[in-house]
């Protein structure tokens, strides 16, 4: 209140300033006033009683009129004033929750962490960045006890918070499967039954799961509803769609996962993808599928990591650096 | 000690400016300022829109209350209505405003220095004090 009733004396000081010398420098100092009186959350409705406190001492003989007219413009301003308190409380509120749901994605993080597992025959790299704080996609890495690599990638349909608590009962669903259930149409199956029976209606989950044969380079796959995947033949220097039938995760209990397997030869590289990459938008457009493609060869020569970054940079930099939609792109690459 | 001076059945909305008069009146004659006038004057009005608009029949009342060294306007806002199920979701800001409805009960609570409400299934009672500086 002390510091108020300081500002009321500045005011008229100012007002007065004013009045005489009609000084741009004074305009100034008013700007300067009135960022001040934010900062000690002073209100509009407050400023304008000041204001007529000020003229009621430098203008006597004020017509009753023109004093009338505050009453009634003071009436008017106290729902501004109330509006604008209002707006205080609930932008605290709002950095308090960001600071929550910081330290919630924090949380995701950490709990979803999966290690990428480190192979000479082949090379993996992985870029997965969310739209919002909390990430809507999700990748998984498994090894199992032969030295075989499972490798997931899904997208729950659905974004923030609760597709967060989602996507951590999957991860701890997959780590639960025993080493004789790697097959992508068991692990998708088992998966499914988990979904159906713990998730509400209406949220769906997208999976593309493969095997990689660290052995033979056999890559068996299957597909919960995700994203068509992509080989990179280096022989032809084309992409190979990879795709198998299966529906969504959580749809119905009894599904069967179709799935099939292709022969990674040295030089070839598998690129698995959600739909923030695919569906990209560009203006009103969507990109086609064989632009998204083309940017992915742009890049072919480097090492899988760089590749994930690089097709990843080019689809941010498209979408202005405000990304629509969380974003995952996981790269295998043979290498002998 | 406690006088009621004053109250004002609100049944349609034009008794809302009537309940504005009264309590105007009684907060000059309390020497209130400008800017405290036009805040109880708000108060009043919200309290009477939510009674016009949610119990349709209601009345306010009016009276003068004394502290230590310091005189107040109680303004107590009474209805049979349907009653508030979850105050504490209507007290939350942005719960009215947000729809335009106007400053709702947080924003009487903001103008006014002490506020109280109670509520069941045979109505609601708001009360709020403002009190004049002295």
């Amino acid at each position: 209140m002390s510091s108020l009733k300081s500002d009321i004396s500045n005011y008229k000081e100012l007002l007065s300033q004013y009045l005489e010398s009609r000084d741009e420098a004074v305009l100034y100092q008013a700007e300067q006033f009135s960022k001040q009186t934010i900062q000690q959350n002073i209100s509009p409705d407050e400023i304008v009683n000041e204001h007529y406190q000020a003229l009621q001492e430098l203008i006597p003989n004020m017509d009753e009129t023109v004093k009338d007219s505050f009453q009634f413009l003071i009436e008017t301003m106290i729902s501004y004033g109330l509006a604008y308190q209002e707006h205080q409380v609930l932008r605290e509120k709002q950095i308090e929750l960001r600071s929550e749901i910081g330290v919630a994605a924090n949380m995701q993080e950490t709990l979803l962490k999966t290690q990428i597992p480190d192979y000479t025959t082949i090379d993996i790299g992985v870029k997965s960045v969310p739209a919002k704080e909390m990430n809507g996609d999700y990748h998984h890495f498994i090894r199992d006890t032969q030295g075989n690599l499972g490798v997931a990638v899904a997208d729950v349909i659905g974004k923030g918070i609760p597709a967060a608590f989602c996507m951590s009962m999957i991860k701890f669903a997959l780590e639960s499967f025993s080493d004789n259930q790697i097959y992508p149409e068991w692990v998708l199956d088992s998966l499914n039954r988990v979904v159906f029976r713990n998730l509400e209606e209406g949220m769906f989950v997208t999976m593309f799961y493969g095997l990689y044969d660290i052995y033979t380079h056999q890559f068996y796959y299957s597909s919960a509803g995700h994203e068509p995947c992509f080989v990179y033949r280096s022989d032809s220097d084309e992409f190979e769609k990879i795709d198998a039938k299966g529906l969504l995760l959580g749809v119905e209990n009894d599904v069967i996962y179709e799935q099939r397997q292709t022969t990674i030869t040295k030089g070839d590289y598998i690129v698995l993808l959600t739909d923030g990459v695919t569906e990209c938008r560009m203006g009103d457009r969507f990109l086609k599928q064989q632009e998204v493609l083309d940017v992915i060869k742009l890049y072919a020569d480097l090492p899988s990591s760089d590749i994930a970054e690089n097709v990843f940079k080019h689809f941010e930099r498209l979408q202005d650096f405000d990304l629509r939609d969380d974003i995952t792109i996981i790269v295998i690459k043979r290498n002998e | 000690m406690e006088k009621t001076l004053s109250s004002v059945i609100i049944k349609k909305e034009w008794d809302i400016v009537g309940a504005r008069q009264a309590g105007r009146k009684i907060a000059i004659d309390l020497g209130f300022g400008s800017v405290d006038q036009a805040r109880i004057t708000t108060a009043i009005s919200e309290l009477a829109r939510n009674i016009y608009l949610y119990a349709k029949h209601g009345e306010i009342t009016f009276e003068k209350v004394y502290g230590v060294r310091k005189v107040g306007i109680k303004i107590i806002a009474s209805d049979r209505g349907p009653g508030i199920r979850e105050i504490s979701s209507v007290m939350k800001d942005g719960y009215s405003t947000s729809g335009g409805l106007g400053a709702g009960l947080p924003g009487v609570k903001r103008l006014m220095d002490e506020f109280d409400i109670q509520s069941d299934d045979h109505g609601t009672k708001v009360t709020v004090i403002k009190w004049a500086r002295q």
